[in-house]
């Protein structure tokens, strides 16, 4: 299963870059409710996420980015515009084949860190054998060997992150979705985070979108970059990095990253200004 | 170890307090806790007392089984139907602090004195708490776990059953210690009134013949098995709601 998925971005990859998903513009409006008015949360958006990449996110806090998450996951129905993911239109459901990881702690706390693992193949009624494997393997791939008895309530937020990567990633999304999963780590641990990330894609060969706000995050891992604005979110740049496939948390010493940051944080500076006036902050 | 001291030292103060009153109060009105126990031992040497006991637990173990499994699946489907359960929540609670003792007459009616009128007196006590709290048990889910369960793709069955249910339990549990102590409460009303079993009619008759002794021995015997159920579950809802943290 892994290998094919391998292969089939391989293949896509040989012409010009294949979509494999794509937003037209979307916009995401919370409806007011009694008191609280309605919020204009995202858009329009135009984004399109081409086969394999690694594409970021980054923005200042509050602007819709986990509302553009929701909506492109099938998780939100956008309130204008359109999702398509390989092909077919996102409506009311999530579509097979799109792992999320939430900003929030989504562990299970009644189940083990193997069993929060197993969770998503044992609703498939995946083989048991295979779901051992698969489980092995992500408890070893997430550095969790040690602490597949233990319960979520045992562990560090960072360590709870990694069950939810894990619980995603046996499933053997094609896309996979990641809203700010190093949030609550330290600088270090983010960067060493960062290289697992980047192991985890090229070794399933999915398209990863990563939402951060950390702008080192964004340069050192991502393909290309988009640069949201303040609320409601649109995206005001992309950029492309122009990085090898084979890299690692090393070259957030070379020159060429320290441009990329730069550049995102001149665009950026303004708006987490205007977002923190807002009291978005 | 600190616990079972604590525990022993209020046993202690509570029989020291209830020696006092029944100083105070005289030989009409209480007995002495010797009086007490010694009635308590007598009485479990008989097997007249042992089938008031089993028609009080068997009523009561009904009555638990309704309200537990009607309360809770009202209350898990109520708190799953955001608008169904707006509606609702009002009226529950407006039932909830209705003094059940009205509704007694009709219940007489449609049940007559038997055993079923004890078991639908302790339902109606006892279900509105456990429908209560299945509802805010359901409401209080992140609401990031039904978008894992969305993400997963899992059936409606599914939901409920490995994601619902579970994250639930600890409020469910809290919804069950006061269920309980309610439903015994109604079980026991039942039979003071329009029974002729039961320890509730235990206890009536011997007010009636002015057998102060066997009334308190039934009254603290009961207490004291409320009591351990009651902490039993207590320490259950401690240990569940400590993990989910
Ligand atoms: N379910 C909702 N109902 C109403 N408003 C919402 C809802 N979810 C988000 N919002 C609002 O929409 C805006 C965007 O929220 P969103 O969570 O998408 O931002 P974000 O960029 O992910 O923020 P953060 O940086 O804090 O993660 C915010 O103003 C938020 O208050
Ligand atoms: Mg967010």
């Amino acid at each position: 299963m892994a290998a094919s998925v391998v292969k089939m971005s391989a293949d896509r990859s040989v012409s010009t870059p294949m979509l494999h998903a794509e937003m037209t513009g979307v916009t995401r409006i919370y409806a007011a409710k009694g008191k609280t008015p309605g919020v204009h949360a995202l858009g329009p958006v135009d984004l399109a996420l081409r086969q394999g990449e690694f594409f970021s996110v980054v923005g200042p806090s509050g602007c819709g980015k986990s509302t553009l998450l929701d909506v492109l996951a099938g998780l939100s129905s956008p309130t204008e515009g359109k999702v398509v993911f390989e092909g077919a239109p996102v409506t009311g459901s999530v579509p097979p084949g799109i792992g999320v990881v939430f900003q929030e702690n989504a562990a299970f706390p009644w189940l083990s860190v193997k069993d929060n693992i197993a969770f998503g193949l044992r609703r498939e009624g995946t083989d048991p054998a295979e779901v051992e494997r698969r489980v092995g393997y992500a408890l070893g791939f997430m550095g969790l060997e040690d602490f597949a008895a233990a319960y979520p309530s045992q562990l560090s937020g960072g360590m709870r992150q990694r069950v939810c990567i894990a619980r995603t990633l046996v499933m053997q999304p094609r896309l996979i979705l990641l809203d700010e999963p190093f949030g609550a780590l330290d600088a270090q641990t983010r960067l060493l985070m960062g290289d697992e990330l980047l192991k985890l894609w090229r070794e399933t060969g999915a398209t990863v979108m990563l939402i951060t706000h950390a702008l080192d995050e964004a340069a050192m891992l991502s393909d290309r970059i988009a640069v949201m604005s303040a609320r409601p979110g649109r995206i005001m740049e992309e950029l492309e990095t122009g990085w090898p496939k084979e890299r690692d948390s090393r070259i957030a010493s070379e020159d060429h990253f320290g441009q990329i940051t730069s550049r995102l944080w001149k665009r950026l500076r303004e708006e987490s200004i205007k977002a923190t006036a807002r009291g978005g902050a | 170890m600190r616990q079972i001291l604590d525990s022993l030292l209020l046993v202690l103060a509570l029989a020291l307090v209830w020696q006092g009153l029944y100083w105070l109060a005289g030989d009409l009105a209480l007995a002495s806790p010797a009086q007490t126990f010694a009635r308590a031992a007598e009485l479990l040497a008989t097997p007249s007392f042992w089938r008031h006991a089993s028609e009080t637990f068997l009523a009561l173990g009904y009555a638990l089984l309704i309200a537990v499994t009607a309360g809770m699946g009202i209350g898990l489907a109520l708190g799953m139907h955001r608008l169904s359960g707006e509606v609702a929540e009002p009226v529950l609670v407006s039932l909830y602090s209705l003094p059940k003792i009205t509704l007694y007459p009709v219940i007489l009616l449609l049940f007559g004195l038997g055993i079923s009128a004890k078991i639908a007196l302790g339902v109606i006590h006892g279900i509105i708490p456990i429908i209560i709290f299945s509802m805010g048990a359901v409401r209080a889910i992140a609401p990031v776990y039904f978008k894992t369960a969305r993400v997963l793709r899992l059936s409606r069955g599914q939901l409920v059953r490995t994601v619902i249910v579970p994250a639930a339990i600890p409020e469910l549990v809290s919804g069950l210690r006061v269920g309980f102590s309610l439903t015994l409460l109604g079980v026991l009303i039942g039979e003071m009134f329009a029974s002729q079993r039961g320890l509730g009619y235990l206890v009536m008759k011997s007010i009636g013949t002015l057998d102060v002794p066997t009334m308190m021995a039934v009254i603290v015997m009961l207490a004291l098995v409320a009591v351990l159920i009651s902490s039993l579950l207590l320490y259950l809802d401690h240990r569940l709601h400590r993990r989910a943290l």
